[in-house]
């Protein structure tokens, strides 16, 4: 077990220096100089010689690299451009705030998807059922950030219960200790304060789970459709236990697992997909964040924020492989 | 009244929601609440790539004074530098200091603050990318309420650069307290407005500056929350979340401005479209530069396109900029336009082709302008294939002189001077310039200098005319910004396209 966890750590330190180095050349390589966009009118050769040499752009990129790589493994991701500020500050700073929405995604999610399925189980070979499948597959055919679109129409403007923009109204008097604003305001029993965070949260984390909802819905309702043939199903049923029994106690443990497993994998899919999310929603990200640096052309902090996402992405694999491995003994000695 | 009781359930569920989340209103306004379109990524005004995006000035403006300020019809106003003037032989300026004025921590601000601040942009080594002109003073010195410095090498619109880029007062002793972090952290100037909290990416809080020079604004207390995305602003107004908001799409404006409790101001600003014409391939004909001229349509573009709300211009001055000239035209000819091509061989039946750059959605309808152009170009034997670029790109492919033979772009010159519009755009050494004809080089290079404001107002005129008369670059429009608010609220939209809060008073 603990030689499985020491590979699968190498493998993940190799995928990150292999990450490194691709985004690395490939946002050298694209057009787009971020000196280009910061001369004024009348700048001169030297002005641009000046500013190179000061962010470094004059060396070859290999040069640029081996510094970058230097710094890195002594913890300094490089000074963004645009902000001035330490790129590993800034990009830890707005981690929190995407995880959290990633996570209230994530449970309404599973709620959303959990119910539909059970539903769809429930009143199978029923209109019900049909009206399930109907619905799950157009909140996956709709991408998150329409679906962001049509509740800022619905709950933003027509019924405006919840607030369009931002992740916490600025009039609150508050001072946060970390950033994880939603955590920290449950913790102090600051109610008020969680209620104004849901009521920012609430219609990015809906758009982001909707279509995830329908992913679960689709693959729990077939487990359950699978499971609900089996034997000890069908054992139960002639005990004389009700179908909302059979359905919740005996088919439902056993059909959730293979569910347990992909939520784990999409909700990296679901972190991705805060970038467009959070920026329609004026929502203080990582995935915002990424929108601006990418549109000023900041290499470090580019870098920074590319290697955080892959960081995410393979400790979140490694951890649903791991618990795989807990969940399945069998594979323990594989 | 019969109440059922759904209706009852969905009374009570909506009471219920907005005694938790609140309710929007357009009600008296006790704070003003502003969806800005872009995020404020850096609180020093003076350095780093923050410092030559126009469209941050308006926070700046709020909080910072401008050595000079500007009013909202561009013209020059008395701030903290009251008068100012350059000795007989141009060689060297004085500036008199407003007296009576303090920081925001309430240390008074003195000629001291003036000659470091100037001091400090003009050391190449502070970081400042407008220092080609602030290192063009040397000897700074001051004396009571005056300033002054000595200028080798004279610059006609140094007085004007003081309102515009990167030229603020900041605060000496503050600055040297805390340092370029402490202050990043906690900015004071000597604005109208003074930061109470800042969330980067998310918004900012300020509250009323009661000593303020100019008076103390009416609102005390703003939040600009960072809205990017357009949909997003005309959402925050329209439910009542956000109290003003700007750049919006041209039919939301129309839409909503018509709505109860919603106004609408749509104002020129000192932005022009233009189509940059890079003097290579097909482009050293004069007869195809001058067609593509004539061959567009701009006030039906701007009817069709921008429902109504852009200017036409034929030169890069607009009508605000000190060196507009009304009799430089270019009008629209489709035929003069055939002709010009058949000089050189081209129709229909046999087009110039060549290759225009655009951006898409970097301005209101940039992307659709091209697209028409194009097709307007095509009725006269001109070929023109689109190329999308990012803004980024433009920049380097324009500092590299590597533009396609036309690329759309919008330039910015809120001091309306013709050398930080045509100078830059048209002047072949400028990293911004991609016109590398020697007849127009000649006839800028000595206006740079010329100390006659008159006679060198009168050599951009020429310049643009001969500029306009060889077609060596299209100027499109000037552009109309929209701004929506609360109609509690009464906006004075500025020229410079920045939205000040300290402009603002209750209707």
């Amino acid at each position: 077990m603990l030689r499985k966890i020491f590979t699968r750590l190498l493998t993940t330190a190799i995928t990150l220096f292999g990450v490194a180095v691709i985004v690395f050349v490939v946002i050298r390589v694209v057009p787009g100089n971020p000196i280009a966009m910061m001369l004024p009118p009348g700048a001169t050769e030297a002005d641009i010689a000046r500013l190179q040499a000061l962010y470094g752009f004059d060396k070859s990129i290999f040069q640029q690299f081996l510094i970058w790589v230097q710094g890195v493994l002594q913890g300094d991701f490089g000074t963004s451009i645009s902000l001035r500020q330490p790129v590993a500050g800034l990009v830890l700073g707005r981690l929190p705030a995407t995880l959290e929405l990633a996570t209230v995604a994530l449970v309404i999610a599973l709620v959303m998807g959990a119910t539909m399925a059970l539903v769809g189980t429930r009143y199978r070979n029923t209109k019900t059922e049909a009206a399930v499948d109907v619905t799950s597959g157009m909140a996956l055919s709709i991408p998150d950030f329409l679906w962001g679109l049509v509740l800022i129409l619905l709950f933003g403007v027509l019924w405006p219960v919840f607030k369009i923009s931002g992740r916490i109204s600025p009039s609150l008097d508050i001072d946060f200790a970390t950033n994880f604003f939603l955590i920290e305001a449950l913790l102090r029993g600051r109610l008020d304060v969680v209620s104004n965070i849901l009521s920012h949260s609430f219609m990015p984390a809906l758009a982001l789970a909707i279509p995830f909802a329908a992913i679960i819905a689709q693959l729990l309702k077939q487990s359950l459709k699978e499971t609900m043939h089996l034997d000890y199903v069908t054992l139960a049923r002639t005990k004389g236990y009700g179908e909302n029994h059979v359905i919740l106690k005996e088919a439902l443990p056993n059909a959730v697992l293979p569910t347990l497993t992909l939520v784990g994998v999409q909700f990296t899919f679901l972190i991705g997909g805060t970038v467009i999310v959070e920026r329609l929603f004026s929502y203080e990200g990582l995935g915002n964040m990424a929108i601006d640096a990418v549109i000023n052309r900041d290499l470090p902090l580019i870098q920074g924020i590319v290697i955080l996402f892959a960081l995410i992405f393979t400790l979140i694999n490694l951890a649903v492989d791991m618990l795989y491995v807990v969940l399945n003994p069998r594979l323990r000695h594989a | 009244m019969k109440l059922s009781r759904r209706g009852m359930l969905r009374s009570t569920g909506a009471a219920i929601t907005l005694a938790t989340f609140g309710t929007p209103t357009f009600a008296a306004i006790d704070e003003l609440v502003i969806a800005y379109n872009v995020t404020l990524p850096s609180w020093n005004p003076t350095v780093g790539l923050s410092a030559v995006n126009p469209t941050l000035q308006g926070y700046y403006q709020s909080v910072f004074d401008n050595f000079i300020p500007q009013n909202p019809d561009l013209t020059f106003g008395s701030g903290i530098i009251t008068d100012y003037g350059w000795n007989e032989d141009n060689s060297a300026i004085w500036m008199d200091v407003r007296e009576g004025v303090t920081w925001h921590n309430g240390d008074p601000l003195t000629a001291e603050d003036i000659a470091w601040s100037l001091a400090r942009v003009a050391d190449p080594d502070t970081g400042s990318p407008i220092q080609f002109i602030w290192g063009k003073i040397t000897n700074i010195q001051h004396d009571g309420n005056r300033v002054t410095a000595d200028m080798p090498e004279f610059e006609p619109t140094f007085f004007k650069w003081m309102s515009f880029l990167t030229g603020y007062v900041l605060p000496k002793k503050y600055y040297e307290e805390v340092g370029a972090e402490g202050f990043e952290a906690a900015p004071i100037g000597s604005g109208p407005y003074m930061v109470e909290k800042f969330e980067r990416n998310a918004f900012v809080r300020l509250k009323a500056n009661q000593n303020y020079w100019g008076g103390a604004p009416e609102f005390k207390t703003v939040t600009i929350k960072f809205v990017t995305d357009a949909a997003s602003r005309v959402a925050e107004v329209e439910s009542g979340n956000s109290h003003v908001t700007l750049e919006v799409p041209y039919e939301e404006f129309d839409r909503l401005k018509a709505k109860d409790g919603i106004e609408g101001t749509a104002s020129p600003i000192s932005d022009i479209g233009m189509i940059f014409l890079n003097d290579i391939d097909v482009m050293t004909d004069p007869n195809v530069r001058k067609a593509a001229a004539h061959a567009i349509d701009k006030q039906t573009i701007i009817d069709r396109l921008l429902s109504g709300y852009g200017i036409a211009i034929d030169t890069l001055q607009t009508p605000d900029y000190v060196a507009f000239d009304p009799s430089i035209e270019v009008p629209y000819d489709p035929e003069l336009a055939k002709s010009l091509l058949a000089e050189s061989g081209y129709g229909p039946d046999n087009p110039v082709k060549f290759k225009i750059q655009s951006t898409r959605g970097f301005k209101p309808k940039d992307f659709e302008m091209i697209q028409a152009i194009v097709g307007l170009w095509r009725r006269v034997g001109i070929e023109a294939e689109i190329e999308v670029y990012e803004i980024a790109k433009h920049f380097e492919l324009r500092a590299a002189d590597q533009l396609a033979p036309a690329a759309f772009y919008n330039w910015g010159n809120s001091v309306g001077d013709p050398s930080t519009s045509t100078g830059f755009a048209m002047f072949g050494p400028s990293p911004h310039s991609v016109w590398d004809g020697e007849d127009t080089f000649n006839k800028i290079l000595p206006l740079w200098a010329e100390a006659d404001e008159s006679k060198r107002i009168e050599g951009w005129k020429a310049v643009d005319r001969h500029i306009a008369e060889n077609a060596e670059v299209i100027p499109l429009l000037q552009y109309v910004q929209p701004i929506l608010h609360a109609t509690g609220v009464r906006v004075t939209p500025h020229r410079s396209g920045a939205l000040l809060p300290h402009l603002m008073t209750r209707a």
